[in-house]
């Protein structure tokens, strides 16, 4: 239970980050907060050859909004933005999301963009950044590009960052007018990860659903504004679309079931 | 930069309960080894060593977080407080020796939190404790009046084997509780 053998670089600006990444690619894992890579170094699960700490970076840990987002940089922790006195008018489906993100001392190491590159199909933070039709920011010594959440997010674990790009940012977008949003999750205790976990956005256009914990990564269904039976059979096609699988935590039978009435339930909160 | 290669040692220098203190450590060794091996700080303690039982929480620069999942090299220049600290740090009486004298009514040797797990059985065999006292000392100065249920979801992030929370619980409220009936005072004086 303890790490194997690497190189280690504490490094003090984003350009000695790129330059490792560029030499190194794959053979190296960026440690941020670490509450995910920790870990998985100690079972030795991850075996990196070098880890690139970005946690001492001090102009990465910033959260600020930017053109109509809250643009969250890759060192700021989970908890520098979850306490932000502002963030319930700037996004509150994210304020809605936090105490679920596993524990109060995880998130105050744990950070944003390392949850969203670590891409774990049951974590929160994807999900609320699929919902509200995020974005992530890479940089590499070519330059830098953006991508929505959904192009980001590929697979279990599996992203469309290359080997020698940072995630350099997320970009939430802020609340609009006249937009409701619920947050709703089952786990097996408080903090565990999420059995199925879900977040809608409501507008008088339609309405956005977002699943993480069912299917490999996070999934939308982006529909105009239903009740009724028809919202139930839009929910029933979007829960067997998902390809839910069996595992030691539930069925997929008890997953598609948590799609249907969570799925129902959140976007009724998110229309009141 | 600073840059460790596998297999090397490095000395790092941190400040452990107010104190200046250094020690040897490869670039894996995790904080909690390095308090425990390397500085006898064994207050701290290691359980599951990926981030789930809570044993070994302390303060890194006042912020509640895992031992286990931060490594030493990450902590260089940082302030960690532990258990150890909490004594002196919360009663502003000298630090509790273990086995010492019983201690006079006049200086408490345990701050008010490690009163009040005593006080409500907040603990049985204790292993979990050192981690649980440290989260709370966080938590409380973040969020001074916290409901139960605040502070049920703060104790999520520890396992206990012995108690069943609920006596962690009351311990918690009535130590939140008594400190903001000993606050008026200050803020009077601070609007004066």
């Amino acid at each position: 239970m303890k790490p194997g053998l690497y190189d280690y670089y504490r490094c003090d600006t984003v350009d000695e980050v790129l330059e490792l990444l560029d030499q190194h690619g794959d053979d190296a894992r960026i440690l941020a907060g670490g509450q995910s890579l920790m870990a998985a170094l100690n079972m030795r699960l991850a075996q990196p050859k070098v880890v690139v700490d970005i946690s001492r970076i001090a102009p990465l840990a910033y959260a600020r909004i930017i053109n109509d987002a809250l643009v969250i940089g890759a060192s700021a922790t989970q908890a520098s933005v979850e306490w932000r006195p502002t963030l319930g008018d700037e996004v509150p489906l994210l304020k809605r999301a936090f105490p679920y993100i596993s524990h109060f001392q995880i998130r105050n190491r744990g950070t944003v963009c390392g949850s969203i590159a670590h891409a774990d199909p049951s974590a929160e933070l994807p999900v609320v950044l699929l919902a509200l039709g995020g974005r992530v920011g890479l940089r590499s010594r070519q330059g830098r590009r953006e991508l929505s959440a959904d192009d980001f997010a590929q697979g279990m674990l599996m992203t469309a960052r290359r080997p020698d790009e940072l995630v350099e940012d997320v970009s939430y977008p802020v609340h609009r007018a006249g937009t409701g949003y619920a947050f709703a999750e089952m786990a097996q205790r408080h903090g565990d990860f999420a059995i199925a976990a879900l977040a809608a956005c409501v507008d008088a256009d339609g309405i956005r659903l977002a699943v993480g914990g069912v299917s490999d990564r996070p999934r939308l269904l982006s529909i105009e504004r239903l009740s009724g039976s028809a919202l139930d059979d839009a929910l029933n096609d979007f829960a067997w679309s998902l390809e839910a699988q069996d595992d030691q935590h539930a069925s997929a039978q008890y997953r598609r079931h948590l799609v249907r009435r969570l799925g129902r339930r959140v976007i009724e909160e998110a229309s009141a | 930069m600073k840059a460790l290669e596998q297999r090397s040692r490095t000395t790092i220098s941190i400040q452990l309960n107010g104190r200046p203190r250094s020690g040897g450590c490869d670039n894996r060794t995790s904080l909690a080894d390095f308090l425990r091996h390397e500085l006898g700080a064994t207050g701290t303690h290691v359980g599951c060593e990926h981030g789930v039982c809570g044993a070994c929480t302390v303060r890194v620069d006042g912020v509640a977080v895992r031992a286990c999942m931060m490594l030493a090299a990450q902590a260089e220049g940082s302030r960690i407080d532990t258990v150890e600290g909490l004594a002196r740090v919360e009663a502003g009486a000298p630090p509790a020796v273990i086995g010492s004298a019983a201690p006079s009514a006049k200086a408490p040797t345990l701050g008010d939190l490690q009163q009040a797990f005593k006080r409500h059985h907040a603990l049985q065999c204790g292993f979990c404790t050192a981690g649980i006292l440290m989260s709370c000392s966080d938590f409380l100065e973040r969020r001074p009046d916290p409901s139960e249920t605040e502070v049920r979801e703060m104790l999520s992030g520890h396992l206990c084997r012995c108690t069943g929370y609920t006596n962690i619980v009351m311990a918690v409220l009535d130590v939140a509780s008594s400190r903001r009936a000993n606050a008026p005072a200050e803020h009077e004086g601070n609007h004066a």
